[in-house]
């Protein structure tokens, strides 16, 4: 590489970290919905997807062809470019978030960080934000619709992710208080002292913190129990009734991305990050970076298929009235506690 | 770089506030208002005010736009009829935009070096953060118009929530 120059060797492995990360993310988003059907079947007492290669392994590789395969439908009365601009919208901020997380410790390779495609001084910020402008996707998909039950959906959808998002960034406040920063990296160095203890969970007593985010989250990601925007029962399919073929398929894949950047700042901001106990923390960090994600995605899956949906009112009134207070305590009392010690 | 950035970002913003006055759909105009609002947070970033792009985008792109949209989609607001407009507004207009931008040219231009200069890109190293240092100015020497101003929005709060109850 030495006939490359600092800018060009810059650009060349961004642009290969950004590929590579395209394709694990891409990949990882296929499996987990194998992993959620599979999950959930047994959990109800049925196999799941069996007879695509062992195990149902090809299921994903199946579905991709079929969705891809299938007739792109462009019903009359839509609002043509935003009906075909929301899909994108929804697919590229899941999917962008992902760049500003930390994969493995800092491994710089002229200059380079190996294990991030970026490491941004107000990093949480950037995924908050990216999230925020998220929400175009589902509502601009509802209203160009054109459709009762899209724009139901849709509306639900818009309220309770904007109710939400102050909870979970208020939920988030405390970890950024401990760390005194908003880079990812320095809040993951911030949790790497005494190994499991000084993970924010545990010896940084933001475990309320964590409950608040978790729940915000999957409020945010329109998973159950906050699946209202997509309750099968009463809205078709809710904000993406009208759409078909691969339009579908990145709905469908930006919900699971989003997952993925949910576990992922989890694990980043109250587990850790690769970080883990002393002798287990030799072995492969990105590994237990991987294992700590597996393990949220697997806690997303449980909960769907344990609780039932909310009820519209009880929804709003649960982030308004009671996640909302809680984090705003939380605050305070981390913020006492950190000025009482100094 | 950053004056490619510049230039790409600040031609953006120009295009999309055209297009939010020449929309008809109020949509369509409320979407172009997210293009300016994403363009201003990005030239912000690259003059090195990264906390202020984040919540740019954060605050009006993210939450004050969407209730926008909300509201719109919510009342199925139709396309607008084009009217010949007022004529207060033909005679004052122009000039009176270029009479605020000249004035506004002149002031900043005059306390240039009050106001201090930066470069374009100057602070976009990751090793500065002036997160401590707003926040440092918020609480000290800003406090009392920052609490003001967060009195006057519980305010605004309050009045929304008088006028939205039916029951009173």
């Amino acid at each position: 590489m030495t006939h490359l120059n600092t800018f060009e060797i810059f650009l060349l492995l961004t642009v290969l970290k950004i590929v590579v990360v395209l394709v694990i993310t891409l990949t990882a988003v296929a499996y987990t919905v194998l992993l959620e059907r599979k999950v959930l079947g047994r959990m109800q007492n049925r196999w799941g997807p069996s007879r695509v290669g062992p195990f149902g392994l090809l299921q994903p590789l199946a579905d991709g062809i079929k969705l891809f395969l299938k007739e792109d439908m462009m019903p009359l009365a839509v609002e043509r470019p935003l009906f075909v601009l929301a899909p994108i919208i929804a697919l590229g901020c899941a999917l962008i978030s992902i760049a500003v997380v930390p994969f493995g410790q800092q491994t710089l390779y002229h200059g380079v960080d190996l294990f991030q495609i970026s490491d941004i001084n107000i990093g949480l910020l950037v995924i908050l934000g990216v999230t925020s402008i998220g929400v175009y996707g589902i509502a601009l998909s509802g209203w160009s619709s054109n459709n009762k039950y899209s724009l139901f959906g849709s509306l639900r959808a818009t309220a309770q992710v904007i109710s939400y998002e102050l909870a979970l960034g208020l939920s988030l406040v405390g970890v950024v208080l401990r760390a005194g920063s908003l880079s990812l990296r320095d809040i993951v160095n911030s949790q790497s002292h005494h190994g499991m203890l000084s993970w924010n969970f545990f010896g940084g007593f933001q475990i309320v913190g964590f409950f608040i985010y978790l729940m915000a989250a999957y409020a945010e990601t329109n998973r159950s129990p906050f699946d209202l925007p997509e309750a099968e029962s009463e809205l078709v399919a809710g904000y993406h009734t009208e759409y078909s073929s691969m339009k579908f398929a990145m709905f469908f894949m930006a919900e699971y991305a989003n997952m993925i950047t949910v576990a992922c700042v989890a694990t980043l901001l109250f587990f850790g990050g690769v970080f883990a106990h002393g002798i287990i923390h030799a072995v492969l960090p990105i590994f237990w970076f991987v294992f700590k994600i597996l393990m949220f995605l697997l806690l997303y899956i449980w909960v769907r298929a344990t609780l039932p949906r909310f009820r519209y009112d009880q929804l709003m009134s649960f982030g308004w009235k009671f996640l909302l207070p809680v984090a705003m305590v939380n605050i305070l009392a981390t913020a006492l506690v950190l000025a009482f010690r100094g | 770089m950053q004056t490619a950035l510049f230039i790409i970002f600040g031609l953006a913003a120009i295009a999309g506030a055209l297009n939010l006055l020449f929309q008809r759909h109020p949509i369509n105009s409320a979407l172009s208002l997210v293009v300016v609002m994403m363009s201003l947070a990005v030239l912000y970033w690259t003059l090195g005010a990264e906390f202020l792009a984040a919540a740019q985008v954060i605050v009006y792109a993210g939450a004050v736009m969407v209730l926008f949209v909300f509201v719109v989609m919510l009342l199925n607001a139709g396309e607008e009829e084009r009217t010949s407009g007022s004529r207060i507004a033909y005679i004052a207009g122009i000039p009176g935009a270029a009479a605020i931008f000249a004035l506004l040219c002149f002031v900043f231009l005059k306390n240039k070096v009050a106001l201090g200069n930066t470069q374009l890109g100057g602070d976009l190293s990751n090793i500065v953060s002036n997160i401590t240092d707003i926040s440092h100015t918020l609480f000290t020497s800003l406090l009392l118009p920052f609490e003001a101003t967060s009195i006057l929005i519980l305010i605004a709060i309050l009045g929304a929530v008088v006028l939205a109850r039916k029951e009173l």
